[in-house]
C-alpha cells in the first residue's frame, strides 16, 4: 500500500464516496461518545451491549419475512427496522426480568444477551441454507463493513447521528440530573421514566445506525470506550462529553479510513482498536486521573515529605531513617559525613518553619482548598499572601504533643 | 418571605375551607415491597409550625414514608396531600434531601453543580442553568458553610461536607416543605449545630421541615414534634408529650429501652418531674 493513498483517504481526498463514508462514521463516533457518556454515568453500559446483541434475530427475521413476501431481503431500512424491533424487545425483556423476579440486573442482561444472540445465529445459519443466494451481506452486520456502504447510507448515518447529538445537547441538564440522582429528579417532578426512555431511545438509534459500520458485537465499544477514556481527563461533565466526542470521532474516522483501504479488515474491529488505544493512552497518561500522572504525583509528594522529615530530624540530631534518603541529601549537597552542611542547615531551618506555618494554617483555615500548590510542601511564602503568612507567624505556639 | 406572601395572596376566595390546610396530610397510606407491607395504614397530619422528626428502628419504613410522600414509590392504598392538594400540583413546594448513600459520589460534578440542581425545577425543560441560578445556588452553599468548596469535585468532599451539599441543593429549591432523610448521618458536632441552625432558620421563615432522625439522644433537643414509626404509626405529637419510655418501647419493640439512651433518660426524667 502506498502511503500517499492512506493519506488521501484520511484527509478525505480519495473520492467523494469514501469521504462521505469516513465523515459519516466520524459523526457516528461523536454521537456515540456523547450518548455513551450518559449511559456510562447511568450505569447502563452493559444494557447497551445487550441491546446491540439483541438486534441480530431482528435482522435475520426481517430478511426472512421480506424474502417470503417477495421483497428485496437486503434492503437496509427493512433490516434496520427488524434490528430496532428486536433490540427494543431485548431491553424490555431485561427490565421485565429484573423487575418481576429477584434476579440481579447483570444476570438478566447476561441471559437476554446470550439468548437473543443465539437465536440470531441459528436464524443466520438457516438463511445460509436457503437457496436465495443473496444472504451474504447479512454477516457484515456482525463485525461491520464500510466498504459496502453507499453515499446515501453514509449521509443518513451522519444526519441521524447529528440529530441524536443535538437532542443530547438540548437535554444536557435533564440527563445530568437523571444520571446523578434519579430519586431527587423524580421528587422535583421530572418524568424520570420518560427521560430514561429518551436516553435509551437515543442509544438504540446510535446502535442501529452503527450496525452496518461497526457491527453489532463491537458497537458497545464505540458507546463505552471513548467515554470511559474521557473520564480520565476531567472531573467536569461537559468536558467529559467534549473529550468523549472527540475520541469517538477520531476512532470512527481512522477506523472507517483504514477499513476502506483494506476491505478485508472489518471496520468495527479497526474502530475498536483505535478507541482501545486511545483508552490505554488516557488510562496511562491523562493528567487528571491517569495512572502514570497519579503515581508520579504520589512519588513526588512522598519524596518531598520524606526530605522534609529527614532535614528536620537532622537539625535535631536524628540521622535519616533510610540510607536512600541519606544518599539523596548527600547528592543534593545538604549532608556531608552524616552532618548537615551549611546549605543543608539553611534548608532544614526553612523547611521546619514552612512546616510549622502550614500546620497552623491548616488548623486555622480548615475549609480552604488548594489550587495548584501542594499544601504542606511548597514554600508557604510563595503560595499564601504575605499578610496571611505574617498573621500565621504571629499566632501563639500550639500545644504540641 | 416573598414566596409566602405571593402564595397567600394568590389564594382565591372559596379555594377551600377557612382553616389553612396542613403542610402534609397522609391518610391510610400503605406501601408494600415484595408482598410485605412496609408501611401499613399510616395516618399523619403535620403541624404547620416546628421542626418534625421521624424516629424508628432500622427497616421501620422511615425512608419509605418519605419516598411515598414524594410519590417516589407506588403505594397500595392511601393519599398524600401537600397544602391541601395532591402531590402533582405541589411539586414546586417540596424540597428533598435523600440519604447520602443514594448516589454515586464519583460523578463528574462540582459542589456548585449539585447545588444548582435544586434550581432545575424552576428553570424547566431544555434551558441551560443561567447565571442568576448559579449565583442563587452559590448563596445556598454559603448558607451551609460550603462556599469555599464550590468548585471541588463532590467525590473529594468528606461525608459531612457531602451532606451539606445535599442540604444546599434542597435550599436552592426554595421549597415550602422539606423532607430530609437523615441529614445528620455521619456529621460531626460542629456540622450538626450548623445544620440544625439552618433548619431552625427555615422553621422561623415559615417552612415545614420533616427529618428522618436516628439519634434518640438529640431528638428532644433539636425537634419540636416527633412521629414514631414502625410499619405503623406508634405515636405522633409534640416531643414533650409523645417521647416517653412506653412509646419508645413500643417503637423499638423492647430492643431498646430508654435506659439505653442517656438523652432520653434525661428527657424522661425531666418530663416526670414536670
Ligand atoms: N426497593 C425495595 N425493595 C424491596 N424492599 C425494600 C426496598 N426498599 C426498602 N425495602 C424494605 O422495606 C423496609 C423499610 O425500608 P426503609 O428503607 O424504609 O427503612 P428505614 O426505616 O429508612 O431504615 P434505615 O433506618 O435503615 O434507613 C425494609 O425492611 C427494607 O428491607
Ligand atoms: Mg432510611
Amino acid at each position: 500500500m502506498i502511503p500517499d493513498e492512506i493519506l488521501a483517504t484520511l484527509t478525505l481526498r480519495a473520492g467523494f464516496n469514501s469521504a462521505v463514508v469516513v465523515a459519516g462514521t466520524a459523526c457516528l463516533g461523536v454521537a456515540a461518545g456523547v450518548i455513551g457518556s450518559f449511559m456510562l454515568l447511568r450505569k447502563r453500559a452493559m444494557v447497551s451491549d445487550a441491546l446491540s446483541h439483541a438486534t441480530l434475530p431482528g435482522i435475520a427475521l426481517a430478511f426472512l419475512i421480506a424474502t417470503a413476501l417477495g421483497m428485496e431481503g437486503r434492503s437496509l431500512p427493512v433490516l434496520l427496522a427488524g434490528a430496532l424491533f428486536s433490540g427494543v424487545l431485548g431491553v424490555l425483556a431485561i427490565q421485565a426480568i429484573s423487575r418481576f423476579t429477584r434476579l440481579p440486573e447483570d444476570a438478566a442482561i447476561g441471559a437476554v444477551l446470550s439468548v437473543f444472540f443465539g437465536v440470531g445465529v441459528v436464524l443466520l445459519s438457516h438463511i445460509q441454507t436457503l437457496a436465495t443466494g443473496n444472504q451474504a451481506g447479512l454477516k457484515t452486520f456482525i463485525l461491520g463493513q464500510t466498504a459496502a456502504m453507499n453515499r446515501n447510507e453514509a449521509m443518513a448515518i451522519a444526519g441521524l447521528a447529528l440529530a441524536a447529538l443535538a437532542a443530547c445537547v438540548l437535554l444536557f441538564k435533564e440527563f445530568r440530573l437523571l444520571c446523578f440522582d434519579p430519586g431527587f429528579a423524580a421528587g422535583q417532578g421530572w418524568p424520570t421514566v420518560r427521560i430514561d426512555l429518551t436516553l435509551m431511545g437515543l442509544t438504540t438509534l446510535v446502535t442501529v445506525i452503527g450496525l452496518q459500520t461497526v457491527g453489532l458485537i463491537l458497537i458497545i465499544a464505540l458507546l463505552i470506550v471513548p467515554p470511559a477514556a474521557a473520564r480520565f481527563w476531567t472531573e467536569k461533565l461537559w468536558a467529559m462529553l467534549v473529550i468523549a466526542a472527540v475520541l469517538g470521532g477520531i476512532s470512527g474516522w481512522l477506523g472507517a479510513s483504514l477499513s476502506a483501504l483494506v476491505p478485508r479488515l472489518p471496520a468495527g474491529a479497526v474502530i475498536v482498536l483505535v478507541a482501545g488505544s486511545l483508552f490505554l493512552f488516557s488510562f496511562l497518561f491523562a493528567p487528571a486521573r491517569g495512572v502514570v500522572a497519579t503515581a508520579w504525583r504520589q512519588a513526588r509528594l512522598r519524596l518531598a515529605y520524606a526530605e522534609q522529615a529527614a532535614l528536620t530530624g537532622l537539625l535535631h540530631g536524628r540521622p535519616p531513617a533510610s540510607g536512600g534518603m541519606d544518599t539523596w541529601l548527600r547528592v543534593r549537597g545538604m549532608v556531608r559525613d552524616s552532618a548537615l552542611t551549611a546549605r543543608g542547615r539553611d534548608a532544614a531551618r526553612s523547611s521546619e518553619r514552612n512546616r510549622r506555618l502550614w500546620e497552623r494554617f491548616l488548623i486555622h483555615y480548615p475549609t480552604l482548598v488548594p489550587g495548584r500548590a501542594n499544601w504542606g510542601i511548597d514554600p508557604i511564602d510563595r503560595v499564601l499572601p504575605r499578610d496571611l503568612v505574617l498573621e500565621l507567624e504571629s499566632l501563639p505556639e500550639q500545644l504540641s504533643p | 418571605m416573598d414566596m409566602l406572601f405571593s402564595l397567600r395572596s394568590g389564594q382565591k376566595p372559596g379555594d377551600g375551607p377557612a382553616a389553612p390546610a396542613s403542610p402534609l396530610e397522609v391518610r391510610d397510606l400503605t406501601v408494600a415491597y415484595n408482598r410485605k407491607p412496609v408501611l401499613w395504614s399510616v395516618d399523619y397530619t403535620a403541624p404547620s409550625q416546628g421542626l418534625i422528626a421521624i424516629v424508628g428502628p432500622n427497616g421501620a419504613g422511615k425512608s419509605t414514608f418519605v419516598k411515598a410522600c414524594l410519590g417516589l414509590v407506588p403505594s397500595v392504598s392511601g393519599s398524600v396531600k401537600v397544602y391541601g392538594s395532591p402531590l402533582g400540583k405541589r411539586r414546586s413546594l417540596i424540597g428533598y434531601v435523600p440519604q447520602r448513600e443514594s448516589v454515586d459520589w464519583d460523578f463528574p460534578a462540582s459542589a456548585l453543580d449539585v447545588a444548582a440542581m435544586g434550581r432545575y425545577g424552576m428553570i424547566g425543560w431544555c434551558r441551560p442553568v443561567g447565571r442568576a441560578h448559579r449565583e442563587a445556588a452559590r448563596a445556598c452553599l454559603d448558607r451551609v458553610g460550603m462556599a469555599d468548596f464550590a468548585d471541588r469535585q463532590i467525590g473529594q468532599l468528606s461525608g459531612g461536607q457531602q451532606q451539606r451539599v445535599f442540604l444546599a441543593r434542597a435550599l436552592a429549591q426554595e421549597a415550602r416543605i422539606y423532607f430530609m432523610d437523615e441529614p445528620f448521618a455521619g456529621v460531626d458536632a460542629a456540622t450538626e449545630r450548623a445544620v440544625i441552625q439552618v433548619l431552625r432558620d427555615l422553621d422561623s421563615a415559615g417552612r415545614t421541615v420533616i427529618c428522618v432522625h436516628h439519634d434518640l439522644q438529640t431528638v428532644a433537643d433539636y425537634f419540636d414534634h416527633v412521629l414514631l414509626l414502625n410499619t405503623r404509626v406508634v405515636a405522633a405529637g409534640p416531643v414533650g408529650s409523645t417521647l416517653n419510655a412506653e412509646t419508645l418501647h413500643r417503637t423499638y419493640g423492647g430492643r431498646l429501652g430508654p435506659a439505653d439512651v442517656p438523652g432520653v433518660r434525661k428527657h424522661v426524667a425531666e418530663a416526670g418531674a414536670a
